[in-house]
């Protein structure tokens, strides 16, 4: 057992924060360093960026274009993201479909998709939930039926997220609606979102931002060539994308930053009467402290997760655990901020965290928009799976219950 | 960066876990607990002439470990199967002060004989005014013809019953809360105005209460320099911190094994417990509690062993999340075993107190928070 980083890692840190420090766009990093939402243009920027330094693809197999990073490698580059308040990859390409495509998809599908989600040329979006098929998800009922070259897809998708700015969707649809059990009759296809028959439309969340949408099909022809593996058994290639979902869910380094944020702001703010500040309040220190606990913990929990997926492939039940942990400490922390704000948690500044705002700002983003923020994230404890299925996950898969 | 163990802890983990699981069967502990001294002379003296009593020194100080981690495995293991042979009075707190304090020569007598398994020892420092704080001591030991004279008094001193020789904190110097002036004394037993009130612990182990008046004791008595004890003390505290928060993990992962077990088994309603969710998610609760506190464990021992500026934070940190997860771990172990849960008879919460116990001891968890809340500045 040791703790340090060896000399080869210590380099590797100093090309991370060099590479950062010189080629991550400074108009992005001022957005995200001041909470303003960014651009569809922002993100592919980036993206094509970090792909051209081959730096991508973490988890990709070096044959497909992967880094072939260490365990300890990609924790110093979450790090050095962190640290530099590098804009976060959208994972529904890289992350989430591409695993699925290159495991279970033929050479074909192989050639077609993954040079473009390298590059960024396609946004794509994910296509599970629907609005009675939530933690219940093999409950779904958007159908496909087969006809000719084409599967005829009807049904609705929801929680898609950022589905409008999305050029293709991965989507798991029912193939068999008379399986003996309901996982048996899904398939895994990839959706043009120009085809004709489908409707985007809105839902906005608790800090009334266009985030997440409905995605209607009304009899969308899609090629049958999209469907990757066999008919019917999405239920395993859709599994396995969660399981990589979950373990980019912790967030540990991004808390590690916005905890400091937090010491470093309390040491500022005025106590709750007024006199002296925040950080000398030993209820407000305490807490912090037990946050900071947590999440020292989570982060040995995460690096003792990757070294187990170093040694013996993909991420398993363990990562439930970096899902509720991960999630709990985030939110934690967005109550922290949210009572550093006091009153300035109250006014509602919505447009001024958009791109372009040029009026007159109220409070800096660590106070007006952290109630937006504190809203918009208990979906975290929600989405990839509510933290109470991950307790099921745990019970069944672990504990064997 | 690297979480696995070494060939030879790996080795040292699966003799302990099979002594334990073979070997160490609860009723006859049980009986040992009853016994005059509380625990098994056959296992002690197997246990030197295995060499575990010596895993807890370098090999500069005769022994065959020392490092965090060495201690990490073996109090993990001896904590799965709730161990009372007195490893943690001997090697690690009494032991622990000699191989800090002592003289070379003191050490070569003192150390060979716990490694050994020859002397029971004990580590008097506790004192009832004192709560956490080891500077705070009354216990005075004045120089006189040659050598000194000792008064005062010490409360729960572990394994202070069987002690051949107590390591005694005195202070020779100073006022009743200064770092400077404490000094440690070699203390025979059985030396003239020393009153040992030896008991049980609530948790099986053994412990007494020591009164000392006009204890004389020659000038070789003195461990180390006079004075100096303070720094060299606060390293055993920290190691020994580490060698419980080990234990806790230890009988945290039987509770959890033990507890689902259960609830596989005991039917209520026409269903095994273990198929109602209320009851499903508390031991997914109790399960990532167990690796959080796992995490902290192992985060604690590696910048002890590498000497890292804040390893004394994060030993702190360590034993404030353990005692957190031990709370929740022992609580939930009893209530999803039912009434069974709070007998006597079975298993389960013996370990719970344990845990209890192991809180109360070198701090609690909301001392070692408030000591972590310090250090963030």
């Amino acid at each position: 057992m040791n703790i340090d980083f060896t000399q080869e890692e210590l380099d590797f840190q100093q090309e991370v924060r060099q590479f950062f420090a010189e080629h991550y766009p400074k108009d992005i990093q001022e957005k995200i360093k001041n909470n303003i939402h960014p651009t569809k243009d922002d993100f592919i920027r980036w993206q094509k960026i970090l792909n051209e330094k081959g730096w991508l693809a973490e988890n990709w197999p070096v044959e497909y274009g992967g880094t072939g990073w260490t365990p300890t490698q990609k924790y110093i580059v979450q790090q050095e993201k962190a640290r530099a308040h590098v804009l976060g990859t959208i994972p529904f390409g890289v992350t989430m479909v591409a695993p699925v495509i290159y495991t279970y998809g033929n050479e074909e599908q192989k050639k077609r998709f993954l040079p473009d989600i390298l590059e960024s040329n396609v946004w794509w979006c994910q296509g599970y939930s629907e609005p009675g098929a939530g933690s219940d998800l093999a409950a779904l009922k958007t159908s496909a039926v087969r006809d000719g070259d084409d599967y005829i897809i009807n049904g609705t998708k929801t929680w898609t997220t950022l589905g409008h700015w999305a050029e293709w969707m991965f989507c798991l649809v029912r193939t068999d609606p008379d399986a003996p059990k309901k996982q048996q009759g899904i398939s895994f296809i990839l959706i043009d979102m120009s085809s004709p028959g489908i409707t985007v439309s809105p839902i906005l969340t608790l800090d009334e931002e266009r985030e997440v949408n409905e995605v209607h099909f009304d009899n969308v022809r899609v090629p049958a060539v999209n469907l990757i593996g066999e008919e019917n058994k999405g239920w395993t290639y859709a599994k396995l994308l969660l399981t990589h979902e979950r373990t980019s869910i912790a967030n540990v380094q991004n808390s590690k930053v916005r905890l400091e944020k937090v010491k470093s702001l309390a040491k500022e703010t005025p106590a709750h009467d007024g006199e002296g500040v925040l950080w000398e309040d030993e209820l407000f220190r305490t807490k912090v402290a037990n946050v900071e606990l947590d999440l020292t913990a989570l982060e040995y929990t995460e690096l003792r997760t990757l070294a187990a997926v170093a040694s013996g492939g993909a991420p398993g039940p363990e990562s439930s655990i970096l899902k509720i942990k991960g999630t709990e400490v985030m939110q934690a922390i967005d109550e922290l901020f949210v009572e550093l704000a006091g009153y300035h948690a109250v006014p509602f500044t919505q447009t001024q965290y958009h791109d372009g705002f040029d009026g007159e700002r109220i409070g800096d983003w660590f106070e007006t928009n952290t109630g937006p923020h504190y809203f918009n994230n208990r979906k975290q404890s929600i989405f990839g799976g509510t933290n109470e299925i991950q307790k099921g996950i745990i019970c069944k898969a672990v504990l064997g219950l | 960066m690297d979480f696995s163990l070494s060939e030879e802890q790996q080795l040292l983990k699966d003799s302990i876990e099979k002594f334990v699981t073979s070997d160490y069967d609860f009723e006859a502990r049980r009986e040992l607990i009853k016994s005059d001294i509380g625990y098994s002379a056959q296992h002690w003296s197997m246990f030197a002439e295995l060499g575990w009593l010596g895993m807890g020194f370098s090999e500069e100080n005769g022994g065959y470990g020392g490092s965090a981690s060495d201690i990490m495995v073996i109090m993990q293991a001896f904590g799965k199967g709730l161990v009372i042979e007195p490893f943690l009075a001997n090697c690690i707190l009494a032991g622990g002060a000699i191989a800090e304090l002592a003289s070379a020569q003191q050490k070569e007598a003192l150390l060979a004989s716990i490694i050994g398994g020859e002397q029971q020892m004990a580590l008097a420092f506790a004192e009832k005014q004192a709560r956490y704080n080891i500077a705070n001591c009354l216990s005075t030991a004045e120089k006189s013809d040659g050598g000194y004279v000792v008064n005062g008094s010490k409360i729960a001193v572990l394994n202070g019953g069987n002690a051949d020789t107590l390591l005694l904190v005195a202070r020779t110097s100073g006022g009743q809360s200064d770092k400077q002036g404490l000094s440690l004394f070699a203390v025979p037993a059985d030396s003239n105005g020393l009153e040992r009130n030896s008991y049980t612990t609530v948790d099986g182990f053994t412990g007494a209460d020591i009164k000392l008046s006009n204890v004389q004791l020659t000038a070789d008595a003195l461990i180390g320099e006079e004075g100096a004890a303070f720094a060299g003390l606060e390293a055993v505290m920290d190691r020994a911190r580490i060698a419980v928060c080990a234990e806790a993990l230890g009988n945290m992962e039987t509770l959890l094994t033990k507890t689902v077990e259960y609830t596989k088994t005991r039917k209520q309603f026409g269903f095994t417990l273990s198929f109602f969710q209320a009851l499903q998610h508390r031991m997914a609760d109790m399960f990532v509690e167990c690796q959080q506190a796992q995490s902290m464990l192992l985060m604690a021992a590696m910048k002890f062993d590498a000497r890292a500026e804040d390893a004394s934070t994060a030993v702190s940190a360590a034993k404030a999340r353990i005692g957190q997860a031990a709370k929740l771990v022992g609580q939930e172990a009893v209530q999803l075993h039912g009434g069974m849960g709070v007998t006597d008879e079975l298993d389960v919460g013996h370990y719970f107190k344990r845990l209890t116990i192991i809180d109360a001891l070198f701090g609690n968890t909301d001392y070692h928070l408030k000591r972590y809340t310090a250090a963030m500045g």
